[in-house]
């Protein structure tokens, strides 16, 4: 489903932030990326969510080529692809209902459907008691909950996580993990970066992924 | 197209002193040019005012012929530029100047001859008033059988032409600086309109939303925003022309093609802006 082949990204300014650089992830697989700062791992993910492009090498995602899709097209890749971010990035003065009816409405859900939708997302994130909540009356853990809400607003079929668990303490760095392997056994694909590993190890069922200054150093269960 | 409607809405009322404050500096830059604009045109007008007594005065021999006029008359109002020629008599001549200077008429009784030379008065068309063409007409009459002399004002014809030239190129310079700082002032207006909503751009971005969905309802904020500050200028110019035309001078509004065209330009500048604000926008994700 998400396929590396030989990515190099190269900044002008930064330099190589990945070399040569290829793998599998088929569907519904959990991944790990980990690795230390300025290793690669936020990179990988926007090289997925085609908001870079590789320097040489190709990326494909879920059917889409990052040789052949042009920009105009890319939002059908996010469609497929959820984000979720260490800082939220939520709306403010919007309630968290509304934050995810945002998304709904963007992507172009029926008018009527919009409400009850956002209703059962948040539902399934665990936050339906707080959809009147803007997001500064919600705590970190509240907030990663309504930025995954959000992010399965177009029904994705992997979900990208760029150190979601970052901000939180570790109550709630369990919630969300424990919400992200709720979404992995109903067959959603989770691609976390984290630089973790007391975290990784946790969850020893999952694939891991190492990279260190721009290479794929190791994988746990290397793709085809 | 009710999508694009309501979103543009939706977003004037979510931030509805940033919209006013985009609108007022629109309508300060457009203000601007319009009062440019209005002491420009009045230039024009006036300069044309004075343009349109440019003549050439061709005076006839005392002894002249009949035929020998109707022969100057005939060549003159055939020559290229003219837009008619009036024969005006002795008599004319004399009745004229009684009636434009009072110490003629003092003494007219003791006149016992008219001194008061018949003459042709050529007068120009609109466009042709330029040196080149009162000169060429001048000369040529001043080799028709019949005419005397010939007396156009050359110096005063020559200074108003380049007085015409230098307040065309001082209004050229001066309108293309205005133009480009009331550019500046909207386009960062509109920009800072933009930048205030970067968020809510980055989240339908994130999401999937489309481009064309994302862009619409921004371009018709930035038309709209460009059209309102321009009718906002052209009222607030509206005054300041009424009230120096009431108590101070009087002045000739600005030409409708000009309002239209400024309202225009507001509309499509706002439109513009917009697009290439919102362009920088999309390109962060």
């Amino acid at each position: 489903m998400i396929r590396f082949l030989e990515v190099t990204k190269i900044f002008p300014r930064a330099g190589a932030a990945l070399e040569e650089v290829s793998f599998y992830i088929p569907k519904g697989e959990f991944v790990f990326l980990t690795g230390h700062s300025g290793s690669g791992k936020t990179t990988t993910l926007k090289l997925i969510h085609m908001a870079e492009r590789p320097t040489r090498g190709e990326v494909r995602v879920t059917g889409f080529s990052s040789l052949k899709t042009p920009r105009r097209d890319v939002w059908k890749v996010r469609r497929r692809v959820g984000f979720v971010f260490q800082d939220f990035r939520l709306l403010p003065g919007r309630t968290a209902l509304e934050n995810v009816a945002f998304a709904l409405e963007v992507t172009g859900a029926p008018k009527g459907e919009i409400r009850p939708r956002a209703q059962r997302l948040l539902a399934q994130v665990g936050l339906a008691a707080k959809a009147g909540a803007s997001p500064e009356e919600l705590s970190g853990g509240e907030q990663q909950r309504v930025a995954i809400a959000r992010a399965l607003a177009s029904d994705p079929l992997v979900l990208l996580a760029d150190e979601p668990t970052g901000n939180l303490d570790e109550r709630a760095t369990r919630g969300i993990m424990d919400l992200f392997w709720e979404l992995h056994a109903r067959g959603m694909g989770v691609v976390m970066a984290t630089h973790d590993l007391d975290l990784v190890r946790q969850y020893p069922k999952a694939r891991v992924m190492e990279l260190a200054q721009g290479r794929l150093v190791y994988d746990s269960r290397p793709g085809e | 197209m009710a999508r694009i409607f309501s979103e543009a809405v939706a977003g004037f009322r979510r931030a509805p002193l940033l919209t006013g404050l985009s609108v007022l500096m629109v309508a300060l830059a457009f203000l601007v040019l319009a009062l440019f604009g209005l002491v420009a045109h009045n230039l024009q007008a006036a300069v044309s005012q004075l343009e349109e007594r440019v003549e050439v005065v061709v005076y006839l021999r005392e002894d002249a012929r009949p035929a020998e006029v109707s022969a100057a008359l005939e060549a003159l109002r055939t020559m290229p530029g003219v837009e008619g020629v009036r024969h005006v008599t002795k008599d004319e001549a004399l009745e004229r100047a009684l009636r434009e200077l009072p110490e003629i008429a003092e003494v007219s009784s003791d006149l016992e001859v008219n001194p008061f030379p018949a003459s042709l008065e050529v007068r120009f068309q609109a466009g042709r008033r330029d040196t080149e063409t009162v000169k060429r007409v001048a000369e040529a009459a001043a080799s028709l059988p019949g005419v005397e002399e010939v007396r156009y004002g050359r110096e005063w014809v020559e200074r108003l032409f380049f007085l015409r030239r230098v307040a065309g190129l001082a209004a050229l310079v001066l309108g293309v600086s205005f133009g480009a700082v009331a550019a500046l002032i909207m386009a960062t207006a509109i920009r800072l309109a933009v930048l205030a909503r970067r968020d809510e751009i980055y989240v339908m971005q994130l999401v999937g939303a489309r481009d064309a969905y994302i862009r619409s309802p921004f371009l018709l904020e930035g038309a709209v925003v460009g059209t309102a500050g321009a009718l906002l200028a052209l009222g607030l110019s509206w005054g300041l022309y009424v009230g120096l035309s009431r108590f101070l001078f009087r002045l000739e509004w600005l030409p409708a093609v000009w309002s239209l065209g400024g309202v225009l330009a507001g509309a499509l500048f706002g439109l513009l802006a917009s697009a290439l604000a919102l362009q920088r926008q999309l390109r962060r994700l």
